[in-house]
């Protein structure tokens, strides 16, 4: 059938035989995928090869950067300036509450000293500004300019001016990868405004955002605010994440179907803030529970061996 | 008739410099990390380079090259290890294997042939994602295969530029 398939005579040595050669591969390929799935044992690899390949990443980004300069020249200064006109009433607007929250949140504090509550943690924040969106067709991620060198470390979560973005899960030295809040696989944990009905949002496939399990007569209507419940202790409470699209509620489900739409301009490019880690919940009840099961398990084998 | 089994410039090539395979590599790796978002109908360069090297030259293009450059678009895309090593591995496999057969019929053809290999390709990294639980990337995914086989043509042309001769005349001289 081929060169490749034929035996050579012995005199031309060409090493093992395609097909063996073709099965060595495959299966370290599919050692790596289970490694990575399953245990993400290859970060650290991952981590070196990205270092090497950070210059020709940059360099890949000219001919995106030129493309949009060109489009930044050729655009029109009226839109400059309708932009300009935008953001300055969208600031006086903000104003009357900016200027109150200096006050407020001093007066927050005393009351919470009176109640004898902990109080609120400050949180540090880093500006980054979306490079691009990830390569992967699979999933919902993007490439913010910042990462290791600029203290970023994975877990943080992300907003931009509207809302949550999503959350910091991979991070490269000198860029980190932001899996945004329709990922499929992002869950954040949040509450419903109007009535403060705790649940978890998922993305769902087409860039929206989608209500699980929640039981077919749940009180959400179309129109509910969600914000962070902040339970997960990564995302701040309070932050708006999504609102809900359409609620279908058939009798044939256990569960209603909510469509949600995210927040934040969220598949957009632009600033983005990266919010410094929260201080760990304290969770004694769990960590005690979790302390047991190892050295049960490891009694456990010592008897088996 | 024509026996050699090139396409229709009916020229005899030169043979073929290793460092323009792997320059070429880099050069589509090059394209492939070019930052265009989601746009659909994008061609995975280096897949369709690969598979050119491959049916075209099956013995210098070796498995252990498409693993590594494989990896290599594995951590530049932020995919999970092993998806793109795995396509490009069985790509690799199939155009080598086919590569006799490919070369006999004219680049409109060969186009044809290529086509289902790219889209084997895509459905194989499809596959892997969709078990390790990644969301379906629609259908518009797959129409980068098509866009890579239409660029069959033009790819043949610039690839095999350095391999042309000069067109000179030469009586003494038996081909």
């Amino acid at each position: 059938m081929s060169v490749v398939g034929h035996q050579p005579p012995p005199f031309f040595k060409r090493g093992p035989a395609p097909l063996a050669r073709l099965a060595f591969f495959v299966i370290l390929s599919l050692a790596l995928l289970v490694l990575d799935l399953k245990y993400r044992y290859l970060e650290l690899a991952r981590q070196g090869v990205a270092a090497v390949l950070y210059p020709l990443q940059r360099a890949a980004y000219t001919p995106v950067d030129l493309y949009e300069q060109l489009g930044g020249y050729f655009s029109s200064l009226s839109t400059v300036q309708q932009e300009n006109d935008l953001l300055k009433r969208k600031e006086l607007e903000s104003a009357k509450w900016l200027l109150r929250q200096q006050h407020l949140e001093l007066e927050n504090q005393r009351l919470r000293q009176l109640l004898d509550m902990k109080a609120k943690q400050p949180v540090s924040s880093t500006l980054a500004d979306i490079l691009h969106a990830a390569r992967d067709p699979f999933s919902r991620r993007v490439i913010v300019d910042k990462g290791n060198q600029h203290g970023i470390v994975a877990g943080q979560a992300v907003v931009d001016e509207a809302g949550v973005l999503g959350q910091v899960t991979r991070v490269y030295p000198l860029q980190s990868e932001v899996t945004l809040v329709t990922d499929k696989n992002q869950a954040v944990p949040v509450q419903i405004v109007r009535n403060g009905l705790r649940t978890v949002l998922f993305g769902a496939s087409d860039g929206q955002l989608e209500l699980r399990f929640l039981a077919a007569n749940a009180d959400v209507r179309p129109g509910d605010q969600l914000v962070t419940s902040g339970l997960d202790g990564v995302y701040l409470p309070g932050l708006p994440v999504a609102k809900v699209l359409r609620v279908d509620r058939d009798a044939a489900y256990t569960f209603a179907r909510i469509v949600c739409e995210p927040a934040a301009g969220v598949e957009k490019h632009g600033q983005v803030l990266i919010l410094g880690l929260r201080e760990a919940l304290q969770q004694q009840v769990e960590e005690t529970g979790t302390r047991d099961k190892p050295l049960k398990a490891k009694r456990g084998r010592k008897r088996d061996g | 008739m024509n026996i050699q089994p090139t396409h229709s410039s009916r020229r005899i090539l030169l043979p073929v410099r290793q460092w323009f395979i792997l320059f070429s590599l880099a050069a589509a790796f090059f394209f492939n990390l070019i930052p265009l978002g989601n746009t659909i109908g994008v061609p995975d360069w280096v897949a369709l380079v690969l598979a050119f090297w491959s049916v075209r030259e099956p013995l210098r293009l070796g498995m252990g090259t498409a693993f590594v450059v494989g990896l290599m678009m594995d951590v530049a895309s932020g995919s999970v290890m092993g998806q793109h090593p795995l396509a490009y591995l069985l790509l690799s496999y199939a155009a080598g294997g086919l590569s006799r057969r490919i070369l006999w019929f004219p680049l409109v053809q060969q186009a044809l042939h290529i086509l289902p290999l790219l889209l084997a390709t895509q459905i194989v990294m499809v596959i892997t994602r969709l078990i390790g639980g990644a969301d379906f990337p629609g259908w518009g995914y797959f129409l980068g295969s098509f866009s890579g086989a239409l660029l069959w043509f033009p790819l043949t042309f610039v690839l095999l530029l350095p391999q042309y001769q000069p067109v000179e005349k030469d009586e003494n001289r038996p081909i």
